[in-house]
């Protein structure tokens, strides 16, 4: 098995309390990882040390077999909702373009065969057919596979979702997760949740994050796992849609 | 009205303020769309009013107040461009304080300078009437160099003031192509001052892609109409100025703040008839 991530001792502070302490995790080729934890347990940095936007105070990130940075190109990012203004003036289609961005000529834009890209992209997400829409005019399940598309479009070896399901309904959610197990023969894929007994059902493992790795594990998810990871009992309800 | 239009015919100045008006427009309508969806109003009037400065340090040593303009206003859009990147938090004191610390050079210039002040209540409000033939040159170049970095980095300003950190994971050189985005606005705004006046300059700059922006759903569609919109806000203003002899560069803002009412009204009400 071919390690895609490997963190050492990875330690992050902004200057002030330690936001991440000791972390070491290694994500094998073709797994499909939870990064499951509290609000403010740290995970949004860690995504950040993995796509290169931070360095790790302490420690060493490996992604790809290199830095995070020089592995930029292979990793499709999907955003949380809330990263650009809802009413911007683009369509659907414009946006999964960018996907192609390094590849974008000074005159006359995107070359063909990124247009052809990004149309499978749009296919395979079904959003095809909203491809001449404005962004602001989808719904949240739809937006969240058009940004889906967009990272698709960067053909990754690594897809990394944050909080891919955070603002939108339970439907729309089993359709991203659905589409998530598609994938994941091609790419490996990691995601980020709070929902941990929603992704148990589709993730391969699951890793549990409170400033210091917790936990993680293939099997299924127990209480006291759980009250570990968020430091108080807590009840564990089966979200069940249908 | 058709006295302004026997006027426009015979009047070489009242052409030049016509032709004037129309090439800002240009600059105005495609820069304004970037300054509207991107949010940098507020920045764009940190730039306007720091030109104050270099006009007033020009005007001092004698050269022509547009050549103090455009390197005050680069100055100033460089300051800003890079502040806001390092320190995002802190950004906007320091536009403010740009704002008027640009303002206080110039009126303290411009008071040195010895001879009879008019020009100060000119470069504040504009005047059109007065533009020198010359200065159409630059307006025309201006435009010319703003339309054609538009269009060679269309996508890259698209993705840039979209999603800058995805643009940022695709290997773009976000910090470059937002400060190249912030020269233009600089140059946007020297062009737009000889027409309204650096106070009134925003004004022109955001309502006429705002008004765009109410029905439009694209950027390009929204440039084009904005700078058509700023067309007929331009001359139109020009026109109803004329007879009763206001101010040219006031009735201009007036004339587009009042369609924006209007045009703010006719969507609101056609939104909550479909509700």
């Amino acid at each position: 098995m071919n390690p895609i991530v490997i963190l050492k001792s990875v330690s992050f502070s902004y200057g002030g309390p330690t936001v991440l302490e000791d972390v070491d995790l290694a994500v094998e080729e073709g797994e499909f990882l939870g990064l499951v934890g509290p609000n403010g347990s740290g995970k949004s940095t860690l995504l950040k040390i993995l796509l290169g936007l931070l360095e790790p105070s302490s420690g060493q990130a490996q992604v790809l077999g290199g830095t995070p940075a020089q592995a930029r190109g292979s990793i499709g990012y999907v955003p949380q909702f809330a990263a650009f203004p809802h009413d911007f003036p683009i369509s659907a289609g414009e946006v999964v373009l960018q996907g192609r961005l390094g590849n974008v000529r000074l005159f006359g834009g995107y070359r063909s065969e990124d247009r052809e890209i990004a149309r499978q992209a749009l296919m395979e997400t079904y959003v095809w057919d909203l491809k001449e829409q404005p962004i602001g005019s989808l719904s949240g399940g739809q937006l969240q596979r058009v940004l889906l598309a967009r990272a698709l479009a960067t053909q990754p070896k690594l897809l990394i979702l944050d909080e891919p399901t955070a603002s939108i309904d339970p439907r729309a959610e089993e359709d991203i997760f659905d589409l998530l197990k598609k994938l994941k023969s091609r790419m490996t894929i990691l995601v980020v949740s709070h929902d941990i007994g929603f992704i148990s059902q589709y993730v391969t493992r699951i890793a549990c994050l409170n400033r210091t790795l917790v936990c993680h594990t293939t099997s299924a998810l127990t209480g006291e796992m759980i009250q570990q990871l968020y430091g108080s009992p807590v009840r564990m309800i089966r979200h069940t849609t249908r | 009205m058709s006295e302004f239009f026997h006027a426009l015919a015979s009047q070489d100045f009242l052409q030049t303020a016509f032709i004037g008006g129309l090439l800002a427009s240009i600059a105005c309508g495609v820069m304004g769309s970037y300054v509207v969806v991107k949010h940098m109003s507020f920045l764009a009037g940190g730039i306007a009013h720091a030109v104050l400065g270099g006009m007033g340090v020009a005007y001092f040593f004698g050269k022509s107040p547009i050549s103090g303009a455009i390197a005050a206003a680069l100055v100033a859009a460089w300051v800003i461009g890079w502040v806001s990147l390092r320190w995002r938090q802190t950004a906007d004191t320091i536009i403010a304080a740009l704002w008027s610390v640009g303002m206080a050079v110039g009126v303290i210039f411009i008071s040195m300078t010895p001879g009879y002040n008019v020009d100060l209540m000119s470069y504040l409000f504009g005047n059109i009437l007065m533009i020198p033939r010359t200065d159409l040159y630059i307006m025309a170049s201006l435009d010319g160099l703003i339309m054609l970095t538009v269009l060679v980095f269309y996508q890259q300003f698209l993705a840039v003031c979209f999603d800058e950190e995805f643009a940022r994971l695709r290997g773009l050189p976000v910090d470059f192509f937002y400060l190249l985005l912030l020269t233009l606005v600089a140059l946007t705004v020297v062009v737009l001052i000889q027409v309204v006046g650096l106070i009134l300059v925003i004004a022109l700059l955001t309502l006429p892609a705002a008004i765009a922006a109410q029905y439009l759903r694209r950027l390009a569609p929204i440039m084009a109409l904005a700078t058509i919109l700023g067309m007929f806000f331009t001359s139109g203003g020009l026109a109803l100025s004329y007879t009763p002899d206001l101010p040219a560069g006031a009735t201009i803002i007036l004339v587009a703040g009042t369609v924006y009412l209007l045009s703010l009204l006719v969507t609101g009400l056609a939104r909550r008839r479909r509700c």
